[in-house]
């Protein structure tokens, strides 16, 4: 197997002076959608946000395609492809939705490769491009936990980072935005999927680790993760 | 019956001086404000540009438009240099790091002889007019115009509307936020500059928190949405106390009033609209 993408090794992170994530190692292999899954508080948000540079790791490695990114500043890791659609309904609430998508691709200054993947992005989301002149924050959650999701693609990202995509959602549009993930995947995108509804995260992704308190308690296929007893009494509900 | 002519002439006059320096103050405040940081130095940028204009004209006869680049670039320097420090901080932090800042070049104006100390530095030479003042002004608010209607624009709304998500876009944070510091800087240097230069005397208690704390009042007033909303409070509250001339003593009490007023029912200011961007795709 060739060397992953994103490779964690021995992550520490501290958030109120407490180890929030305590020494985990995963990795990520280009074109393969990896869910870290663990309930509420389990450390799965402070993962992702060391990696998209949001949070300094107290110790350990962040090494994406061979370069040391821990500790790096979140607008290099941006440069390097590495792009985060932030957890809820972080989209630039007074801004229009055309210009929310204009910042996803803050950093390509080719007018004509951005204008392509607006295309790209309003063909996923259709919704969005009825829509493009009002603000962002009249949307409804799902429509903005979707132009979130477009914000990120507008960056093109190497990795794109996910964070609890479903989270808050009416049924109806946690459907909707899985159906769109497996479409991402399908396409080749490497994805580091964070959720709750581990049922859905599992039924997408190649490769899962369970979190509990900071600690990687369980790893493999995520096909035999779903399968497992405990595991499905813990988060699957059965 | 002409002094009482000569005399309205002058009130008038200094009035309209008062009006465009302060909307230059307003637009020193528009930077750091549009990118969702609070400074409250801008009174104490002012006065190193006037300290720094006045001193270079009357003391050394340098010519006026080389005292103003001083002016600019004096508090632009220090500007660069108390923000490397101070670029984590952020919000009221900056806030208050930004008072210290101003205090501290008080006590030093208070203290420094050569500079008249606590007496003031008197009869700087009455360079600034209408048409430097003006002229300035429009200059200043036509670029901050361009630039809000402009990618960077677009970069500094969404770092004011959220730092951590503009940064996973890929926007330079450190880099925002020190070039919106400098370029305040040089602003309320050059605006302070002005002020000397037209009033012919400066003391040391002229920068002080009461005019930094007027500053962001003007920009609170205004909206930060576009540049004009800043140039636009800073002309209602400068005409204010002229307009209620009976309540001239109460000036401050009334612009604290009427700050709350516009935070409670104007949250965003009397031109709360933005610009819409050159070439932004509908």
């Amino acid at each position: 197997m060739s060397a992953p993408l994103l490779a964690v090794r021995g992550l520490t992170l501290a958030y109120d002076r407490t180890d929030a994530v305590k020494g985990i190692d995963f990795d990520v292999h280009k074109g393969g959608v990896v869910t870290l899954i663990g309930a509420n508080g389990a450390g799965k948000t402070t993962t992702l946000r060391a990696v998209s540079g949001l949070l300094k790791p107290r110790a350990g490695s962040i090494r994406f395609a061979g370069r040391e990114i821990a500790g790096m500043a979140a607008h290099r890791i941006a440069r390097l492809g590495v792009v985060q659609s932030p957890e809820g309904r972080q989209v630039f609430a007074n801004m229009t939705i055309a210009e929310n998508l204009a910042m996803g691709a803050y950093l390509e200054s080719d007018r004509v490769a951005v204008a392509k993947r607006r295309d790209t992005v309003l063909a996923r989301f259709p919704r969005l491009g009825e829509r493009l002149s009002q603000s962002a924050g009249l949307l409804s959650g799902g429509e903005q936990q979707m132009l979130a999701m477009g914000r990120a693609l507008m960056a093109d990202p190497k990795l794109l980072l996910l964070d609890e995509p479903s989270m808050g959602l009416a049924p109806l549009f946690v459907e909707e935005i899985f159906n769109i993930v497996a479409d991402l995947k399908r396409e080749g995108r490497t994805i580091l999927l964070v959720e709750q509804n581990a049922r859905a995260a599992l039924e997408i992704a190649d490769y899962a680790y369970v979190i509990e308190s900071g600690r990687i308690t369980l790893r493999g296929p995520a096909r035999e993760i779903a399968e497992n007893s405990e595991v499905a009494t813990a988060y699957l509900g059965m | 019956m002409t002094h009482a002519l000569d005399n309205f002439l002058f009130t008038y006059q200094s009035l309209i001086y008062a009006l465009g320096i302060n909307s230059l103050l307003a637009l020193s405040m528009y930077v750091v404000l549009a990118i969702g940081q609070l400074s409250l130095g801008q009174a104490a940028f002012m006065g190193l540009g006037a300290y720094a204009s006045a001193l270079l004209t009357a003391k050394f006869a340098i010519p006026f438009p080389l005292a103003l680049i001083a002016a600019a670039a004096v508090p632009a320097l220090l500007a660069f240099v108390i923000g490397a420090p101070t670029l984590r901080l952020s919000g009221v932090y900056l806030a208050i790091a930004t008072i210290g800042v101003g205090e501290v070049l008080r006590i030093f104006y208070l203290n420094w002889d050569y500079a008249g100390g606590a007496l003031g530095l008197n009869g700087i030479p009455e360079e600034a007019g209408f048409v430097w003042i003006f002229g300035v002004l429009a200059v200043a608010l036509a670029g901050f115009a361009a630039i809000a209607r402009s990618r960077i624009g677009r970069a500094m709304e969404a770092i004011r509307a959220d730092e951590a998500a503009a940064g996973v876009m890929g926007v330079n944070l450190p880099v925002y936020k020190l070039a919106a510091l400098v370029v305040s800087a040089a602003v309320a240097g050059v605006a302070g500059a002005f002020n000397a230069h037209v009033s012919s005397f400066i003391g040391p208690n002229e920068y002080g928190f009461d005019a930094a704390v007027t500053i962001l009042s003007f920009a609170l007033l205004g909206g930060i949405g576009s540049p004009f909303g800043p140039v636009l409070g800073a002309l209602v509250l400068t005409a204010l106390p002229e307009v209620l001339r009976p309540l001239h003593d109460y000036r401050l009490v009334i612009n604290g009033l009427i700050i709350v007023c516009v935070v409670i029912f104007l949250p965003g200011g009397l031109l709360p609209w933005r610009l819409s961007r050159i070439g932004a795709p509908r």
